[in-house]
């Protein structure tokens, strides 16, 4: 066991963290709403790119910098450490392009990688749908084969960033009398058709950071499926498997730095004996998230397959941010419940946590069945 | 031991939820709290109901009924989410009723008891409460210390500052007395007592819906097949919300009781309903949007109304960690005086 970063880690670690000091983004727009706010991370991609720091785990082929696992985790650690946003295409360039590269034809690497890099090219996810979401495999969205062509109708939703999408990562079902799991196929879909309506969605926190989209007979051509006819579940694990790898670890140094935050409020108002018991509690699971995310790693590099720490990890942490949030309200008083402070943000949207990427419930399920080898409820498929 | 309710009791109940559940509908809650309004045609017809008095005495112009009867009212109106100043109002004509000198009494209750005067009652530091639900619309105003001191206002002589909280059913502001108003001289625990039996109910009545609108929810919603209810990791979750609910619900009935029956317990009773209804308030709705899965989470929804109004509830004259101390203190008294007995 050996707890520190080799020396190229280091040399890694010390030259991204130098660049973001000397780039830090543009001062985050106060108005203009959402449009100005996707323009400002559009432009900080940019930037990203143009240093060849958009994307460092992707193979220096594809423009990246053929990062390591552990390189990787070091970029997003960075990336949440430095506060600074989320590239604006982090559905392309942390989903689609992956995804890509395990299934896409050579044609479609060439084209679609490169502008999901640049940030040329917005991507987003088209999976839920309001009838499936922990039963994803369910979904209902139709494709029909039309010449060269395929036609698709239905609905999904918690698609964000849809409005500014060029393209939509669209699982749909192709052979309606397959069995649920084989009847699916993976494909892109381009936004920029009148067949594709977006409407935002709001939520608790008032604010609509995703959508619902309504497709009414879009038109696919073949050359945009991935993966091949009926082979859509596969594809749509690959990009699921994805979703969480890279993200957990600059999530888990926001949950950090939320922690410090209220250490000092409650040092500041003299609380820190009276709430003493809970923040060390809270400290204590932080560490445990991120040295399990680490060891998780460790998994894969020395074994070649990930172990349970994927899911254990998003349920600890899903499960702290709202432990650690709803705390801040009993410390940090009415700022907490006063609606456009940033603690009543984190408070409210803490509970799409357990929710999102998979319900807590869900992910218990998974480690009953796959991790521990429980026997599975049987239900009707 | 009885724990029913008295025919007119129960009267007073079906005639509120009959009538919240007419007047006071999901969507009208919506459309109030979007535009920031309370529901004023709504409160017209509670006050010529004389809701807000029902618990001043007659001679102040209320009902002169019991602390359960302001309960069952506080619980139908937690459950409806109506957007009316209602609990403000009673919370703060109640520690004036019972610890205001006779000229402030005569001076503010009658005009709550008919409804014409809103009040609001806030926990203050050192003259300044951050966050006084019902603050920016009421007439008076009452702070409380936690050394048990106290002063009433009316509005003008305090600096009121309105502010938004995330629940927007009602209003809210960050209040200082300064030297204004006077000084309460009477028995101002007494008062904020019955206040947190009050706030308890309204909670309890959270809960209640909130659980309601969660077993229906998961009866109908099907993933793998199967009303997502029948999986056990969603109905232990819905079970132990009943148990939430209702460990709320009996303490709180308790101090109720308490309050009109044997005052000596009150105090005990007051913080135990408040620590558990706290609670329960604050994990009752995170579960019901938990087991609602996504939908929960969006606006349309209508359970983050509940989540919210029940956030500003439980810290509301006291949250569950100052109630529990209290009941420490409470505790270690007694051990004491038994102990030197
Ligand atoms: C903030 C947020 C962001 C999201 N982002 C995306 C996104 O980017 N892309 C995307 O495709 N989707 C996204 N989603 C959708 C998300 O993946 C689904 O909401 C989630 O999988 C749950 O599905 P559901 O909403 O249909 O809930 P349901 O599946 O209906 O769940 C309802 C309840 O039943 C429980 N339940 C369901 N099945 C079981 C079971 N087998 N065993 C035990 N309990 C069960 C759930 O845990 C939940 O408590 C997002 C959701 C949220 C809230």
């Amino acid at each position: 066991m050996d707890l520190t970063f080799s020396p190229q880690e280091t040399a890694f670690r010390d030259e991204l963290r130098a660049w973001l000091a000397a780039n830090a983004p543009a001062p985050e727009p106060s108005d203009g709403g959402e449009d100005a706010h996707y323009a400002w991370r559009r432009d900080w991609q940019r930037r990203l790119y143009d240093a060849g720091w958009a994307a460092p785990a992707w193979p220096t082929e594809y423009g990246g910098r053929g990062a390591s696992l552990t390189e990787s985790a070091i970029y997003f650690e960075e990336i949440g450490r430095a506060r600074v946003p989320m590239a604006a295409n982090v559905l392309g360039l942390l989903l689609g392009g992956p995804t890509l590269m395990v299934w896409g034809t050579p044609e479609q690497k060439e084209r679609y990688l490169p502008p999901i890099l640049s940030g040329e090219e917005i991507w987003c996810q088209g999976f839920s749908e309001p009838d499936a979401g922990s039963d994803l495999a369910s979904l209902k969205t139709r494709a029909v084969k039309d010449g060269d062509d395929w036609v698709v109708t239905g609905q999904k939703v918690w698609t964000s960033g849809a409005q500014y999408s060029k393209w939509c990562m669209l699982v749909a079902r192709s052979d309606s009398e397959a069995a649920k799991h084989k009847g699916l196929t993976y494909f892109l879909m381009d936004m920029e058709q009148d067949a594709v309506q977006v409407r935002p969605l709001r939520q608790i926190t008032g604010e609509a950071e995703f959508n619902e989209l309504f497709i009414e007979e879009a038109r696919i051509p073949d050359a945009n499926i991935v993966g091949g006819v009926g082979n859509g579940w596969k594809v749509a694990l690959t990009t699921l498997m994805n979703e969480r790898a890279g993200l957990g670890f600059a999530l888990q140094i926001r949950l950090r730095q939320l922690l410090d935050d209220l250490i000092a409020k409650a040092a500041e108002r003299g609380m820190l004996e009276r709430y003493g018991d809970a923040l060390a509690e809270l400290h204590v699971r932080c560490e445990s998230i991120r040295l399990l995310a680490w060891k998780g790693l460790t998994d894969v590099e020395r074994y070649g397959q990930p172990g349970p720490e994927g899911s254990l990890v998003k349920w600890l942490w899903s499960d702290t941010n709202q432990r650690l949030t709803q705390l801040a309200v009993d410390i940090v008083g009415a700022e907490a419940l006063t609606s456009g402070e940033s603690w009543s943000y984190e408070l409210l949207r803490a509970r799409g946590n357990t929710i999102e990427g998979g319900t807590t419930e869900v992910l218990k399920n998974i480690i009953a069945e796959r991790v521990l080898g429980l026997p599975r409820l049987k239900v009707a498929a | 031991m009885d724990f029913g309710f008295t025919d007119d009791q129960r009267d007073i109940q079906r005639t509120a939820r009959d009538l919240l559940s007419e007047r006071a509908k999901p969507e009208r809650v919506r459309e109030h709290a979007e535009s920031g309004r309370s529901d004023s045609e709504l409160w017209r017809e509670l006050c010529e109901l004389g809701w807000p008095g029902i618990a001043v005495s007659e001679e102040y112009g209320g009902q002169g009924l019991g602390r359960i009867e302001l309960s069952i009212l506080c619980e139908e109106l937690g459950r409806s989410l109506a957007p009316v100043p209602f609990l403000a109002s009673v919370l703060a004509a109640t520690v004036i009723e019972h610890s205001a000198s006779e000229a402030a009494r005569e001076r503010w209750l009658p005009g709550i008891a008919s409804g014409e005067t809103l009040g609001a009652l806030g926990v203050a530091v050192d003259g300044t409460a951050e966050l006084v639900v019902g603050g920016a619309e009421a007439q008076v105003i009452v702070l409380v210390e936690d050394d048990g001191t106290g002063r009433v206002l009316a509005a003008e002589e305090a600096e009121v500052e309105k502010i938004a909280s995330i629940d927007p059913t009602r209003t809210a502001a960050r209040v200082s007395a300064g030297d204004g108003g006077e000084a309460l001289d009477g028995d101002v625990a007494a008062g904020v007592d019955r206040a947190l039996v009050a706030v308890s109910s309204e909670l309890v009545g959270v809960c209640d819906r909130a659980l309601e609108m969660t077993v229906a929810y998961v009866k109908e919603r099907k993933q793998f097949g199967v009303p997502v209810g029948a999986y056990q990791a969603v109905s232990h979750r819905c079970a132990q919300m009943l148990l939430e609910t209702e460990k709320a619900r009996s303490t709180a009935a308790f101090a109720a009781w308490t309050a009109d029956a044997d005052p000596e317990r009150l105090a005990e009773a007051a913080a135990m309903a408040k620590a558990a209804a706290s609670d329960a308030g604050r994990e009752v709705t995170a579960s019901a949007i938990q087991a609602h899965g996504g939908i929960g989470f969006t606006w349309e929804a209508d359970v983050h109304w509940l989540y919210k109004r029940a956030q500003l509830d439980a810290v509301l004259l006291g949250g569950a960690g100052s109630q529990r101390a209290r009941l420490a203190g409470i505790l270690a008294d007694r051990v004491r005086a038994s102990a030197a007995a």
